[in-house]
């Protein structure tokens, strides 16, 4: 009998817990967002709700979309698969959502991606892999560039600088490994030879050895670093020690002015290939996308308490236009007639590029969306 | 030749900071015979600290000495707070305690600072220094000399003042250094704030070099208790020692083997010594009353 | 009749009724997964609890066997052409002879020294799993392909649900009965104190291995139920963090008490999803609840409650 009431008390309370996690009925229309909001990723997830949480405040603020107020619910996933399919469960099943904008990571939007595949409700992933869009699932968009475009972008400005034999140095994170795969898929087509690779794990903070190896193996011309975070700030600080000379190339995921300030001097002269925001100020009034990234980025350097914009906060104010945009034009938030109508962007302006996506292409941009940019004197600058 | 002395250098500093870190877990453990994970986030808070005091616009040299204040206050508190209150649980129920201070003090971290990178300015500048075809950094040699310097204070405290041998007394045996006299409550408590001091001075020495955020501390901690079980827990000396074998371990192997692989070629050796050296390699060998 | 009431198998008659119960009060498929993830864990926990609570080893790093049972059902399929029910038993197999070659020298190690060789132990296959993309698919992980048992397939909440609380009722029956067992009692006679044991003509390096592998199997079960649930592994399942989450389960559930695992796989699963609606300061009070769990519950939860409310029960 004492072990039943015991039961009961430890079950009471387990149920109390679960019940908390709160249902809210509205007539407002639920938006989900699993986001990586602390943990590894969370310079990524960070960004990615407070952009989310500014515009929906502000789209309500004009009365919405279709008359109804949007309701947005943001998970922290912690930068775990695991978690992430858990609140992605919990989005469908209780707060029933409309739409998913979220997935910071590739390894949680592929975990989410059964999910809503399955409930048949539109999801906006964040994360950069190429395989979150090919092969084309019929509910799964996504707005960053795919790591394919920057290995593209990248070694077209190799070709350019008739640079042809390169060294690889990636981050052990998932976005390292992931963008190093296809840079390597496709160097041969690029007519670029990779002579050497090295790695560093994502939290570790001296990576001479791996550079004093690049740096012995002759024949090669450029280093390409992929990876994000605060791996390749370090890796550009050990170049410069090292003294090495050959021209640096980054990957778009350090695309903040943050990894300008924390590498320092030896940031000068760093290409990297990343999406027109970070550069707003220094397009061309006849560039199309300079209104959208002015505005975004001084509303988000202002409300987000002064911290520096960010292309993954970027990314998420795209998907979310994407979404309210293609709700106006259906003029309903049917699940399946939002879909369709997301499908049909095209012409969308948004900070990561131009989208144009079709039933064959979910994400919608192509290689002009990314910019060529090189740092100078402790700035971004564009490579014509 | 020179990628050799390229890869010491390299070794010896991440081994720098891992010493740093193992000194701080082996004073804790060796007056009260806790393993303090909360450890690393003692390094984090004194880099994040004088980094935001930085930012409000105080000098950095006060900005660093509020941080350790900060710090050492935060250690004085968990032991107060956390660690008193649970006299007499199990090892295993403190060790769980440090662990919830430090995804406590991480969680504040992430509310207090932000969750980005931050660097902090080399104190001799960041010109590398070159010897032999190889380059070292001067904040390398700076956290460095940082470890001798704490390990040569700690050497004349603990053997040459009254509080240090007390604090000797209360590691070797708790009840008998009550008996005659010494407040073991007051004396864990200082070397709480002792190990905070240290975390802190060694999150502002090596976050030039390490960039800081709020999530440093866990990767740290880990390596750092590594280190100091390599060195053999327990032994200042050999908090250092395992720290920089630690460091040259991975570097040889990030440099020699397969970068991939370094942390796990660490790990090996780590595993190896203590199935040969199951004290450490300074470690006292644990002779139980049976 | 009091008979049966005072048996040691009241605790598990008592989870079956829980099990069977509870779900009328789950409003959506949500909290079925909740639920299986909860008895999945608890599952994992009672290996661990065996190893420490009973053993009084420790082990950071018993993730590395959940790692070992996910991925082998997600490699098994998908590049050895194996059925998903043989690469199970093939992940628990595996999982017990790489328990079988680490343990022996692992366990001569004591105290910290243990903690840290496990720890290393786990980061090892953690560092395996993440850089071996060709065969694991790399930090992004690998889809894992459903199970399917003559043709029926094992997919949904609901199902996960029933299937993990069956075998943690069976899980939990196994381990009481070794508790109860001459192993059993030798165990706790090594937790108490190794050299009396041995002095008593205990196998004492034997058991402990016994125990260890016994841990590790219970382990990789768990994992492989995760696997064939979400349908997706990543390394994380064997990282470090989890490792140490299996810990917290373990101690605030209560060290010695096999249904202490459940009540702490339930806090430690529970708890983040019930603290969601904090989002900045859910870490400082999930920290805040750990520290005053142990300092306040300090046998862990299960064993506090069981003397406050009177009469010290072995569970």
């Amino acid at each position: 009998m004492r072990a039943l009431s015991r039961f009961t008390v430890t079950t009471a309370i387990g149920l109390l817990a679960l019940a908390s996690a709160g249902h809210q009925a509205s007539a407002q229309i639920k938006i989900g967002s699993v986001l990586s909001v602390t943990g590894p990723a969370s310079f990524l997830g960070d960004p990615e709700k407070k952009t989310l949480e500014m515009y929906v405040e502000d789209i309500n603020a004009t009365g919405g979309v279709n008359g109804q107020k949007l309701q947005l619910i943001v998970y922290d996933d912690g930068g775990k698969a695991n978690e992430a399919l858990t609140f992605a469960k919990r989005l469908v099943d209780e707060d029933k959502i409309t739409a998913m904008i979220g997935g910071s990571t590739t390894g949680s939007t592929l975990a989410m991606i059964p999910v809503f595949e399955e409930e048949q409700i539109p999801f906006i992933s964040l994360a950069g892999a190429i395989q979150i869009i090919q092969p084309v699932r019929k509910w799964v968009f996504k707005t960053p560039h795919t790591d394919t475009m920057a290995c593209e972008k990248i070694f077209a400005d190799l070709k350019r600088r008739n640079l042809t034999t390169i060294a690889i140095i990636s981050g052990a994170d998932a976005f390292g490994k992931s963008m190093r795969d296809q840079c390597v898929a496709v160097a041969p087509k690029a007519g670029v030879t990779i002579a050497h690779e090295e790695t560093y794990g994502a939290s570790d903070t001296d990576m001479t050895p791996q550079l004093t190896n690049i740096k012995g193996k002759t024949g090669v011309q450029a280093v390409l670093n992929t990876g994000f975070g605060q791996g390749p700030a370090i890796v550009t600080r050990n170049y410069r020690q090292l003294d090495i000379k050959l021209p640096l190339y980054q990957s778009h995921g350090v695309a903040s002015k943050q990894y300008i300030s924390l590498a320092g001097p030896a940031a000068e002269g760093v290409r990297l290939p990343a999406a027109a925001l970070l550069v707003a100020d220094k397009l061309p009034e006849s560039d199309k996308q300079k209104l959208v990234v002015e505005y975004y980025k001084k509303t988000y350097e202002q409300r987000s308490g002064g911290q520096p914009v960010s292309t993954f906060g970027g990314h998420a104010y795209d998907g979310l236009m994407i979404l309210v945009e293609a709700a106006k034009r259906a003029g309903s938030w049917d699940k399946a007639k939002l879909r369709d109508e997301i499908e049909k962007t095209k012409g969308f302006i948004g900070t990561g590029g131009i989208v144009n996506m079709s039933p064959t292409d979910h994400l919608g941009l192509d290689l002009t969306a990314f910019r060529m940019l090189e740092i100078k004197n402790g700035d971004w600058t564009l490579v014509p | 030749m020179a990628e050799l002395l390229q890869f010491i250098f390299s070794g010896l500093t991440v081994g720098a900071i891992y010493a740093l870190v193992a000194l701080g877990f082996t004073l804790i453990y060796n007056a009260s015979d806790v393993v303090n994970f909360a450890q690393g986030e003692f390094v984090m808070l004194g880099g994040m600290t004088t980094v935001f005091v930085g930012l409000a616009g105080v000098p950095l040299p006060i900005a660093a000495l509020i941080a350790v204040v900060a710090t050492v206050a935060v250690g004085i508190a968990l032991h107060r707070l956390a660690i008193e209150p649970a006299r007499g649980a199990g090892p295993i129920a403190l060790i769980m305690i440090t662990i919830g201070a430090s995804i406590f003090l991480r969680g504040i971290a992430q509310v207090i600072f932000d969750k980005r990178f931050h660097s902090l300015p080399s104190l001799f500048g960041s010109d590398p220094i070159r010897i032999g075809g190889a380059t070292i950094l001067p904040q390398s040699l700076v956290v460095l000399s940082g470890a001798g310097v704490i390990v040569i204070l700690l050497w004349v405290f603990i053997g040459r003042t009254l509080l240090g041998k007390a604090v000797i007394a209360t590691a070797t045996n708790r009840s008998a250094a009550r008996l005659v006299g010494i407040d073991t409550r007051r004396i864990v408590g200082f070397s709480f704030a002792i190990s905070a001091a240290i975390g802190a001075v060694a999150g502002i020495l090596i976050t030039p070099i390490a960039l800081t955020g709020y999530e440093v501390g866990t990767l740290l901690a880990l390596k750092g208790f590594a280190a100091a079980m390599l060195g053999g827990m327990g032994n200042a000396i050999g908090a250092v020692v395992g720290g920089i074998l630690l460091g040259l371990l991975e570097a040889f192997a990030a440099g020699y083997l397969s970068s991939q692989y370094k942390d796990a070629v660490a790990f090996l050796v780590i595993l190896a010594v203590l199935f040969a050296r199951p004290q450490g390699l300074f470690g006292r060998v644990k002779v139980d009353r049976v | 009749m009091s008979a049966l009431f005072c048996s040691r198998l009241m605790p598990i008659a008592a989870v079956v009724m829980i099990a069977a119960v509870v779900p009328a009060f789950f409003p959506s498929a949500y909290y079925y997964r909740v639920a299986a993830l909860v008895f999945m864990f608890a599952l994992a926990g009672i290996g661990l609890n065996l190893l420490m609570g009973f053993a009084g080893q420790v082990s950071l790093g018993h993730a590395g066997f959940i790692g070992i049972g996910a991925y082998a059902v997600a490699v098994g399929p998908t590049h050895l052409g194996l059925p998903t029910w043989l690469s199970f038993f093939a992940g628990a197999a595996l999982s017990a002879i790489v328990a079988f070659l680490v343990g022996r020298p692992i366990l001569r190690l004591k105290g910290h020294y243990l903690a840290i060789a496990t720890l290393g132990f786990g980061v090892l296959l953690s560092i395996v799993f993440t850089n071996e993309a060709k065969l694991t698919g790399g930090p992004d992980g690998m889809s894992v392909p459903r199970l399917v048992l003559f043709g029926w397939t094992a997919r949904g909440s609901e199902t996960w649900y029933w299937i993990s609380a069956a075998s943690f009722v069976i899980g939990a029956g196994l381990a009481l009965n070794l508790i109860d067992s001459p192993s059993g009692r030798a165990l706790r006679a090594i937790h108490d104190s190794e050299v009396a044991a041995c002095v008593l003509g205990i196998d004492v390096a034997q058991k402990k291995l016994m125990v260890f592998v016994i841990s590790a199997v219970y382990a990789s079960v768990a994992g492989s139920y995760l696997a064939m649930f979400n349908g997706h592994i990543t390394p994380e399942a064997s990282g470090f963090l989890r490792s140490i989450e299996l810990v917290a389960m373990v101690v605030l559930g209560g060290m010695g008490s096999i249904i202490g695992s459940l009540v702490g796989s339930g806090v430690i699963v529970v708890l983040p999803q019930a603290l969601s609606f904090l989002h900045e300061y859910e870490h400082m009070v999930l920290g805040l609840i750990v520290m005053g769990v142990m300092i306040f519950l300090r046998g862990g939860i299960v064993p506090s409650l069981a003397v406050m409310f009177a009469g010290r029960r072995k569970w």
